[in-house]
């Protein structure tokens, strides 16, 4: 199906060639306009649970997906886990984790919308931002009652399968090896992709900071920078 | 010995008379801009008060400064650098914009557009944030203007401790002065420890505290981490700004905005050099009443020949060693120590300093209701309690505070004696450890302020910051990357779009 090979064998391609090389161009053009964009400041409202809630959650699924999706078969094998184990892990700490999520976005989302001063100061970019991810997260929720009906973790290796196929550049294969997934986790896949898309357009840029913020942990206190030109 | 270089600056409180003109100056030129309505790079506060933001001297609350460990490490009061990461989704010591106050504007456009109507239209005040009308404005700028507003309220200033605060809210008692405040450009900066981004940073050959806008993220950990609460972050832009004392005005030898305006000539700028290498462990004394002295520890005197020696070999040029022995600030707060840092308990190490100010006592003196202390009205006597002035300025200790007004009195004495008449009393040069000549300069540079004397500001030498030929047809001092301005409506990147509308009908 054209379509099927559309959007798991190019569109993550497209996705992903806009998420880098515009995430570059911003960064090379625009540093003024990357931030992360906190409210706080003109109303803290719910975010000290919302945010914390949000974030935790969010970096933990990010590298849960990393790690189920892209870790070598035979990793599983060494540690004792079979596919039908692995998969109750994914749906466990996935469903947790996703939960946790929803509770933050919900608690954002409100605050944003209940507060005049939030709302004035909203960029259509932001609205997008927000419902995209609630669609995406309501939808990964959503296929673990999928995954629920067959516990065999077969589906799941062909999905593990797809993801290893996309990173090693063999979209045709990887197309064809989902073809006959549950639409619920197709259309998952897409929205999660078209976050990508939508990456460096949004704040959604300051994520890129947060990693490099970790060199905080390393750096001294104190920086001084000198105006002198080296060698003078 | 590692010798730097860094332009401070001395307010004399004796001389403020609360004008506020050095904040409207630089609010005119910094701070006019959407996101940053509601900050003031320098305000004025009437002390005894809570300030702006709201009890921003309070760090149980606002988490700002630097902590000593039992370890003698120092770390930052708002948490380990784990500690501070693990924060940036939701900083729990940030003040919310209503702890300085909302910014708002009049509808001025109704007074023009209402209609025929039986009373004068009115212009309602309008949030900026929102846009909504505003039933009642709770706060503004300098919200306790000449002690406005209940005592119970001011009371909460930290200011009080170790007094008996009561009895200064009764009208016979109470005293008042006045404190403007801007960025402390500190030596051991707690904002630049706090960001994650290391987007602020200390320049080294003026000290001056700056924000990159490029590399600034927004995490605003620099807005709690900084005790004085003198870094503001952008709602609109998501940046955090600071003070920048004028750093384009200070490169080409002028003093900033807010010493160039004041009418009651009481800002002084000046070289100080110090010994970087020694700024950790003056920031981290056991004791916090010894901070003050630490600080002036590192301090090097401009005259010493091995100092001027190690100042070459660091790269200091001349000129700033020159301008550093007639640096007005040097005199005030290392020969006369008649200048105090603001809040040195914080550990930072700022750099602006005060001159703490004399109640008005000539003719109390006179109607003998202060009474004398070797040739000089007894301090201790005066309307504003020293033991507020030292929370102030010394973290409690009074004897510096007794020293500095005391030597101001002493010049005062000197030259009344010279201009008034009657026999010259020598107890006061005496008691206070300076001679006449020492009198005779304190007075030139206190009590007449020449321009000249007031602010000694080298000249940046460009020559080594910059290679001109790689300027030539750049791009202006603006926000975004230079030529941009970092706002279109085109850009798939967001941003507002632009104000200003160009011209194509012509000429």
């Amino acid at each position: 199906m054209a379509l099927n090979e559309f959007f798991f064998g190019i569109y993550p391609y497209i996705a992903g060639t806009v998420f880098l090389l515009g995430s570059w161009i911003r960064f090379d053009r625009e540093q003024y306009l990357w931030r992360s964009e906190s409210s706080q400041l003109l109303r803290r409202g719910s975010l000290r649970w919302g945010s914390n809630l949000f974030h935790f959650g969010i970096i933990g699924l990010f590298f849960g997906h990393l790690i189920g999706l892209l870790t070598p078969l035979a990793v599983f094998e060494t540690l004792g886990l079979t596919p039908p184990d692995k998969q109750i892990i994914a749906m466990t700490t996935g469903g947790t984790l996703g939960i946790a999520i929803l509770l933050g976005l919900i608690l954002l989302i409100h605050r944003r919308v209940s507060e005049p001063r939030l709302r004035a100061n909203s960029h259509w970019s932001d609205w997008v931002t927000l419902v995209w991810l609630l669609a995406t997260l309501l939808l990964g929720l959503s296929t673990i009652a999928v995954s629920a009906r067959h516990l065999d973790g077969r589906e799941m290796l062909l999905l593990m399968g797809w993801a290893k196929h996309i990173v090693t550049l063999r979209g045709v294969e990887a197309a064809a090896l989902i073809a006959g997934a549950s639409i619920v986790f197709k259309i998952h896949i897409v929205f999660g992709l078209t976050l990508f898309l939508i990456f460096p357009f949004t704040r959604l840029v300051h994520v890129w900071s947060g990693i490099a913020s970790l060199g905080y942990l390393l750096r001294p206190w104190q920086l001084v920078r000198s105006r002198r030109l080296p060698g003078t | 010995m590692k010798v730097r270089a860094q332009i401070g600056m001395v307010l004399n409180l004796d001389k403020c008379i609360g004008c506020h003109t050095c904040s409207v100056t630089c609010k005119q030129v910094w701070t006019s801009r959407p996101g940053v309505e509601y900050a003031w790079f320098n305000n004025v506060e009437s002390k005894p008060g809570v300030g702006y933001p709201d009890e921003w001297e309070n760090q149980d609350k606002w988490q700002g400064g630097w902590k000593r460990e039992p370890n003698g490490a120092l770390r930052l009061r708002q948490g380990s650098r784990l500690g501070v990461l693990s924060k940036i989704f939701a900083n729990p010591a940030l003040p919310e914009i209503d702890d300085y106050y909302e910014p708002f504007t009049y509808d001025y456009e109704h007074l023009q557009q209402a209609p025929e109507q039986s009373a004068s239209p009115s212009a309602r005040p309008r949030s900026l944030l929102s846009g909504r009308t505003l039933e009642k404005i709770e706060k503004g700028p300098n919200w306790e203007e000449i002690l406005g507003g209940e005592f119970e309220r001011r009371s909460r200033d930290r200011n009080f401790e170790g007094l008996q605060k009561a009895i200064y809210g009764q009208f016979e008692q109470t005293f008042m002065m006045y404190l403007p405040r801007l960025c402390e450009h500190c030596l051991n900066p707690a904002c630049v420890a706090s960001c994650p981004s290391g987007a602020i940073y200390k320049r080294e050959e003026d000290g001056i505290v700056l924000i990159d806008q490029d590399k600034c993220r927004g995490w605003r950990m620099c807005v709690s981490g900084c005790p004085y609460k003198k870094i503001y972050y952008n709602w609109k832009s998501g940046k955090s700004e600071k003070c920048t004392f004028c750093f384009p005005r200070i490169e080409a030898g002028l003093p900033t905005v807010c010493a160039e305006t004041c009418v009651g000539r009481i800002r002084y700028l000046g070289v100080l050099l110090y010994d970087a290498d020694r700024i950790a462990d003056a920031a981290s004394v056991d004791a916090e009443r010894d901070l003050y002295e630490a600080q002036l520890g590192i301090f090097l005197d401009p005259d010493d020949p091995q100092v001027i020696a190690a100042a070459r070999r660091d790269g200091v040029p001349d000129a700033w060693l020159d301008a550093a022995r007639r640096s007005p600030v040097y005199a005030m707060a290392m020969r006369w120590r008649i200048a105090l840092p603001l809040h040195p308990e914080y550990r930072t190490l700022p750099m602006v300093w005060y001159v703490p100010p004399l109640s008005p006592i000539q003719t109390a003196v006179q109607s003998r209701m202060i009474g004398e202390v070797g040739g000089l009205p007894d301090v201790a006597a005066l309307r504003i309690p020293l033991q507020y002035l030292a929370n102030l300025l010394t973290a409690g200790d009074v004897d510096p505070v007794r020293r500095a007004l005391e030597r101001l009195l002493a010049m005062r004495a000197h030259m009344r004696h010279r201009h008034v008449g009657g026999t010259a009393d020598p107890r006061p040069a005496e008691r206070t450890g300076l001679t006449p000549a020492e009198f005779d300069a304190m007075y030139r540079l206190l009590g007449i302020a020449n321009y000249e004397d007031r602010f000694v500001i080298p000249t940046t030498h460009r020559e080594y910051a910059e290679n001109a030929f790689e300027l030539k047809g750049s791009c202006g001092f603006t926000f975004g990357n230079g030529c941009s301005g970092g706002e279109t409506s085109l850009s798939p990147f967001g941003g507002d779009r632009r104000r200003t509308v160009p011209d194509e009908g012509g000429v």
